[in-house]
């Protein structure tokens, strides 16, 4: 177990710039997870991690070792693929054997028919590490199967006992569960942050896909256009977003953005509401466009429109069961609105729809993305601007009012 | 039931016709080698021929009773003349020289040229050829494809000129080039000029442009060199394709007539297989079409049993795109 430090970390093939100076630091058994659309630069970071592609600029350190340079191989760092990456013509014992007797034996060791005879017991030592590692994925029916003969989940399991046997400093993942269908991979979301409980090495994993970022990781760090936009826990990602993307990367279905403007006093007025908070002064800051973003679950529904209310004719009802998400057609742009079951049933296509925004949980980005922050958020910071995040961080663990809001991620967590 | 269909007619109609004009040499081959030299002369008998009893008229030469044979044997016919002890012992040996055809065809081909020899040098000779064509090939096609280098496309757009050389077009200079460096009359002959084959090093890039990055990547983790990734992994999930290459490469080789009778000029003992057929090329006794049909048909057959075997995977092969 090491911690793994990026600094100022940049790629480019030919004239495309694919990383943008990252700095990351890793610590040691943590999950951390790289997320962010395709094209991100995600994977690219993670195979540079892995020394599997060479940085342009910048250093990896691995522990207190500078391993710019040093091959893939003798980082000690394993890797599952997003395509498992078996061989195909070896059992899952022989595939997990691979990395083993490549590190253990001797040149003359790994010899066909002479090796084995030549070194007897660390062939046992090698094959007693594949079947302890068999056992704790319970693989150890499966392993005289080819990868061929394996279903999706099985060649997963698979292809992560032949990254564990090695003991390695970090798991590397390269969205190891897309290939899965929807139960299987929900399952094995919650199996791999198990096994890195029992673990307790270090994970970082890319993917796509948000909900497995906010459901495993200690940390997540939301990359787009080959940088870092936030690095933080799941929950004040989600709640607290640095940044408009992030905002509207995080969350499903995704945050309403919707247009505002704010004047110098750092009132902001929203599709004709006003937000009873008021914007941290920025002193000489004229009159500007800003956008608020609401989270589906951040509206309660009204029976009647008022001073206070977003109406607009529902257009879709998304039924997942538990909730129902209402679409709704404001002309212009389209909101969506969380509701219960019983709420919802009353509204039919085409009818109209009031919501209520929660002021409180608006949060208000400026024209280039950026956030800005309320007038009573910053009322106690100081210049510490680290001390001020742990302080958001520990209000977003504390405040009461989230438990209800955040509900679908409190479940997913449990279940992980 | 299937209904009649007109197109379908038509394209069975076509593919039957053109079926037969590829079948028929093989089957006046199979019928030539079972066949006494009367009936192929005569063009009679069928496919089988009568299979009647055939006197061997070499055999027979080379037994006729001598003097001494004729003295040796008078005890044996008491009270004969020579010329009736030599008529009988003619007619004994007539006897033990009749031979049904096929039988005939069959040991002549294995008896008046050494023929198992040449199959044997047409093992020697394609078996090596495809071992260093597999041996080039594999490196190379895994560097198109898989490795990032500067000139990787000129180098393939080299590979793709040089499959349109003709052999014939550079066998003068490979023949002096040999010659020079002392090298006609040998295995090596045969062996060195096949040694690198575009086909090969093309045919294996494209399969191993579908072979999936992160095997490589993952074989990279797992510790292994460019080089064992090649034979460790790119080789065995590569046995399709490779196989197809083997029956190309095997079959161009094991039936190569020009190259063979180019550089091997004199020593019979490096004929190949097909110059093995020139043997019964007509002599001052005429040509022996049967036991010629039998060599080609003795030769012809480890190709197809070959295929019949491997026929599966060689398709397989063929349609590349379907392995993932």
């Amino acid at each position: 177990m090491a911690t793994i430090r990026l600094t100022e970390i940049q790629k480019s093939f030919g004239s495309t710039e694919v990383l943008k100076g990252i700095d990351l630091s890793i610590e040691a058994g943590e999950f951390l997870t790289l997320v962010g659309p395709s094209g991100c630069g995600k994977s690219t970071l993670l195979r540079i991690i892995a020394g599997l592609e060479a940085q342009s600029a910048g250093e990896v350190r691995i522990g207190e070792r500078l391993v710019n340079g040093v091959r893939a191989a003798e980082r000690n760092l394993a890797m599952v693929f997003q395509s498992y990456a078996l061989y195909p013509h070896l059992t899952v014992a022989e595939n997990m054997l691979v990395p083993l007797r490549l590190r253990d034996l001797a040149f003359r060791e790994r010899l066909p028919l002479l090796g084995p005879l030549l070194a007897r017991a660390k062939y046992a030592d090698l094959r007693r590490q594949v079947t302890e590692t068999a056992e704790v994925l319970r693989l150890d029916t499966l392993l005289d199967r080819k990868p061929g003969q394996l279903s999706g989940g099985q060649r997963q399991r698979a292809a992560l006992g032949r990254a564990m046997v090695r003991k390695p400093t970090a798991f590397l993942m390269d969205e190891p569960l897309s290939n899965l269908d929807a139960a299987l991979r929900v399952h094995m979301r919650a199996e791999l942050a198990e096994l890195h409980r029992s673990l307790g090495t270090t994970f970082i994993y890319v993917t796509h896909d948000q909900a497995e970022a906010l459901t495993m990781s200690d940390r997540m760090a939301v990359m787009m256009g080959g940088e870092i936009l936030q690095l933080d826990r799941p929950q004040i990602v989600y709640d607290d977003p640095a940044d408009l993307r992030v905002a509207e990367f995080v969350g499903s279905p995704k945050i309403n953005a919707l247009p505002g403007a704010a004047d110098a006093e750092g009132r902001v007025h929203c599709l004709g509401i006003a937000l009873t908070r008021r914007l941290a002064a920025e002193p000489g800051q004229p009159p500007r466009e800003v956008t608020a973003g609401l989270r589906p679950e951040h509206f309660a529904l009204s029976p009647q429109a008022g001073s206070d209310t977003l109406s607009g004719s529902l257009i879709y009802r998304e039924n997942l069961g538990a909730d129902v998400y209402l679409h709704l057609d404001l002309g212009t742009l389209r909101l969506v609105v969380r509701a219960g079951v019983e709420e919802a049933r009353d509204y039919s296509l085409g009818a109209r729809v009031h919501a209520v925004p929660r002021h409180d949980k608006a949060l208000v980005f400026a024209e280039d993305g950026r956030r800005l922050r309320f007038r009573d958020e910053t009322a106690g910071q100081d210049a510490d601007t680290g001390l001020a995040a742990v302080a958001r961080a520990a209000k977003a663990f504390v405040r009461p009012a989230n438990t209800a809001q955040n509900a679908p991620q409190r479940e997913a967590a449990a279940g992980s | 039931m299937t209904r009649f269909s007109a197109a379908e007619t038509w394209k069975h109609a076509v593919l039957i016709v053109g079926a037969l004009i590829v079948i028929l040499p093989f089957y006046v081959m199979l019928s030539y080698s079972l066949k006494s030299p009367g009936e192929i002369e005569r063009n009679e008998g069928g496919f089988f021929g009568s299979q009647a009893m055939m006197i061997d008229e070499r055999c027979v030469k080379r037994g006729e009773p001598d003097r001494a044979a004729i003295a040796a044997a008078a005890e044996r016919f008491p009270g004969s003349t020579d010329s009736e002890i030599q008529a009988a012992l003619m007619a004994e040996l007539r006897a033990a020289c009749s031979r049904r055809p096929a039988v005939f065809n069959y040991t002549m081909a294995f008896s008046e040229a050494p023929l198992l020899r040449y199959l044997l040098n047409g093992v020697i000779v394609t078996a090596s050829i495809f071992f260093i064509q597999v041996l080039v090939a594999l490196p190379c096609a895994y560097a198109l494809a898989k490795l990032r280098w500067r000139g990787r496309e000129v180098v393939f757009s080299m590979v793709l000129f040089c499959l349109l050389i003709p052999v014939h077009a550079i066998a003068l200079p490979l023949y002096i080039m040999l010659a020079k460096v002392g090298l006609t009359n040998t295995y090596a002959a045969l062996v060195i000029p096949w040694t690198i084959s575009v086909f090969g090093i093309f045919l294996m890039r494209q399969f191993f442009l579908t072979v999936p990055d992160d095997l490589i990547d993952a074989a990279r983790m797992d510790g292994m060199n460019e080089f064992a990734i090649i034979w460790r992994v790119m080789l065995p999930t590569a046995v399709p394709a490779l196989l197809a290459f083997a029956i190309f490469s095997v079959v161009a080789h094991w039936n190569d007539y020009f190259w063979p009778r180019i550089v091997v000029t004199g020593n019979r003992d490096l004929f190949t297989p097909p110059l093995g057929l020139r043997e019964f090329k007509g002599d001052a006794d005429g040509s022996f079409f049967g036991p010629m049909m039998a060599t080609a048909t003795i030769i012809v057959t480890p190709l197809i049993v070959a295929f019949l075997i491997a026929q599966r995977r060689f398709i397989e092969g063929i349609t590349l795109t379907g392995m993932k």
